[in-house]
């Protein structure tokens, strides 16, 4: 069982939730830009929510299924189609071998999810299946995706077997066919342009002016065009340090918004590196990433301060609602 | 579960600990690189890696910090308790015992052999020049100290060193090159250093080494880890070469 990559569009990788571990080693953890839209797209064709798939960027690939496989989208709306008609993202999707995937334009957020029954198969390395791009590991040979390129997919659970059963049938002679059901909104949000994504203060904003400070969750900031896996670099009102003097390396990590000399934020993403020298102003909160990681180039982006316990309680809340999706599929569809 | 809960203990004056969002939190352990602090890092870390707590994700040592990812459902008991301060709690409580670990004072010392100057090290004279020593003595002056690695960051498998001989500081060149080979030593400002990986990179470069730092399919994929000792050997060109062919 395979997909074969007909157009590889601009940047498509395989990716998983990341390969945690190996940060004293300077190994970065890569994984998805947005893993609730991973998690929920695996947990739509019976995987673990940690199975490896392609995450996909703005203009998507053209992708031939070459055997019969259960699928479902997720994340940014790229317009997908299945043999030149429409699909629905956010639910399970049985495609005959041979049916071709392709995207149009692009209508809302940076990044889709493709998720296939049984997972991306290739090789784990250091515990991982994500793409290290920088490093060239992981993944397919440790780049992004290239026409003619062969994608090995494992075996479906046996809840993607019996989803693949109850869908299969209702295809009857058309090429695919989907599922009437979606999550519930909490897990297929629609990606908002000029997000407001939540923080907590980070562990140098003391050393920022107070004006600075206010201006930080007050003003706006651009998405700038040098932003990437590794980290979106921001436009806006200058941050200004109280302190001088340079800051040991420490660890950074997802969501760390660090500020360079120049007093432009720099917000880090899956691609961090593991240790940074330049202040820590904020930490985006874990519930905030998949809306970072669907902010376009030239949007723009506020910031807003919450406490460290409600952005505990947001994270706990969209485990909650994680679980109680994966327990509502396993209700129906388990044995 | 007593039914009086005891205090928890206070941390040790000279900790400090905060969180880094909402599933990190850091240990600090000093605001200045000194043996003490190096110390009190590597028997935490040491004393976690033993014994982990259930929800411990990974252990970022750094110069002065040792930072522990942790995930919040795991800590939260199924989403009954703030993880914080549960992860909090959890460390206050074994902290004293962690600091007490012995650790060893024998850390293994590592030998990196480098091939200094010419085409391997085309910054050698530069360095020269601007430290005003000759070429060979600022080789015998890289070469003779026993450095700690700190850390293992910016690149896989790059250490971060301390005890360059400040002699040889030098600033980083003006015009980075747009490829650093992997193996490259080099030298910025106070700091000295290994290229892990083909890089873009400004540092001043003296010399390079055979030896891979990083390899994907080791079990340890970094050859260096934090805490170690490393020794820079001077070997020559023909070395270099057996040495290359060996390691490939």
């Amino acid at each position: 069982m395979s997909l074969s990559i007909l157009r590889p569009g601009l940047l498509t990788t395989v990716q998983d939730l990341g390969r945690f571990g190996y940060q004293q080693d300077g190994i970065i953890v890569s994984g998805t830009m947005d893993a609730r839209a991973l998690r929920v797209a695996n947990l739509l064709v019976g995987n673990a929510e940690n199975a490896a798939g392609v995450e996909i960027t703005l203009l998507g690939p053209k992708i031939r299924f070459e055997a019969d496989l259960l699928i479902a989208l997720t994340g940014a709306h790229l317009s997908p189609t299945l043999d030149g008609r429409p699909v629905g993202q956010h639910r399970p999707v049985w495609v005959a071998a041979g049916t071709e995937l392709a995207f149009g334009a692009p209508v809302a957020g940076s990044r889709a999810y493709l998720a296939v029954a049984g997972g991306v198969a290739v090789a784990p390395v250091l515990g991982s299946r994500s793409t290290y791009l920088r490093a060239g590991f992981g993944g397919l040979h440790g780049r992004a995706l290239r026409s003619g390129d062969v994608i090995p997919c494992g075996a479906p659970t046996p809840v993607g077997r019996k989803l693949i059963a109850a869908l299969a049938t209702t295809a009857a002679s058309q090429s695919w066919a989907q599922a009437a059901w979606t999550p519930g909104p909490a897990l297929r949000p629609t990606p908002q342009p000029n997000p407001t994504i939540r923080a907590v203060a980070g562990p140098e904003y003391g050393e920022f002016m107070p004006e600075t400070q206010c201006a930080f969750w007050t003003q706006p900031f651009t998405v700038t065009p040098e932003a990437d896996r590794m980290g979106y670099r921001l436009q806006g009102l200058g941050l200004v340090r109280q302190t001088k003097g340079e800051m040991l390396s420490s660890a950074v990590t997802f969501g760390t918004v660090q500020v360079p000399a120049g007093g432009q934020p720099i917000v880090l993403m899956a691609d961090h590196q593991t240790t940074g020298g330049y202040p820590r102003i904020a930490q985006v909160i874990s519930a905030d990433f998949s809306a970072l990681a669907q902010v376009r180039l030239g949007q723009q982006l506020w910031f807003q301060e919450v406490s460290l316990y409600e952005a505990q309680a947001l994270y706990l809340a969209q485990e909650r609602a994680l679980r109680a999706l994966r327990r509502g599929i396993a209700t129906v569809f388990g044995s | 579960m007593s039914p009086t809960p005891e205090p928890l203990p206070t941390l040790p004056a000279s900790v400090r600990l905060f969180p880094l969002g909402d599933a990190a939190v850091v240990l600090e352990f000093g605001t200045s690189i000194s043996p003490k602090t190096h110390c009190a890092i590597q028997a935490v870390r040491g004393y976690l890696t033993q014994q982990p707590f259930a929800g411990l994700r990974e252990l970022v040592p750094a110069f002065t910090t040792l930072t522990l990812y942790y995930d919040p459902w795991q800590l939260s008991d199924n989403g009954r308790y703030p993880p914080y301060e549960r992860v909090a709690a959890l460390l206050r409580q074994l902290l004293p015992a962690a600091l007490a670990t012995a650790v060893s004072t024998e850390a293994t010392l590592v030998e990196i052999p480098v091939c200094y100057g010419g085409a391997f090290g085309p910054d050698l004279a530069v360095v020269a020049t601007h430290t005003g020593l000759s070429s060979e003595e600022v080789v015998a002056r890289h070469s003779a100290p026993e450095y700690l690695v700190h850390l293992i960051g910016f690149a896989p498998g790059f250490p971060y060193l301390g005890g360059i001989d400040a002699r040889l500081a030098t600033p980083r060149r003006t015009q980075p090159r747009p490829l650093v080979p992997a193996g490259a030593v080099g030298i910025a400002g106070a700091q000295t250093g290994i290229y892990s990986l083909p890089t873009p990179g400004g540092w001043q470069l003296i010399g390079r080494t055979p030896l891979r730092l990083f390899n994907p399919e080791w079990p340890q994929p970094s050859r260096l880890q934090a805490g170690q000792h490393l020794r820079f050997v001077p070997i020559s060109e023909a070395e270099f070469q057996q040495l290359q062919r060996h390691e490939s």
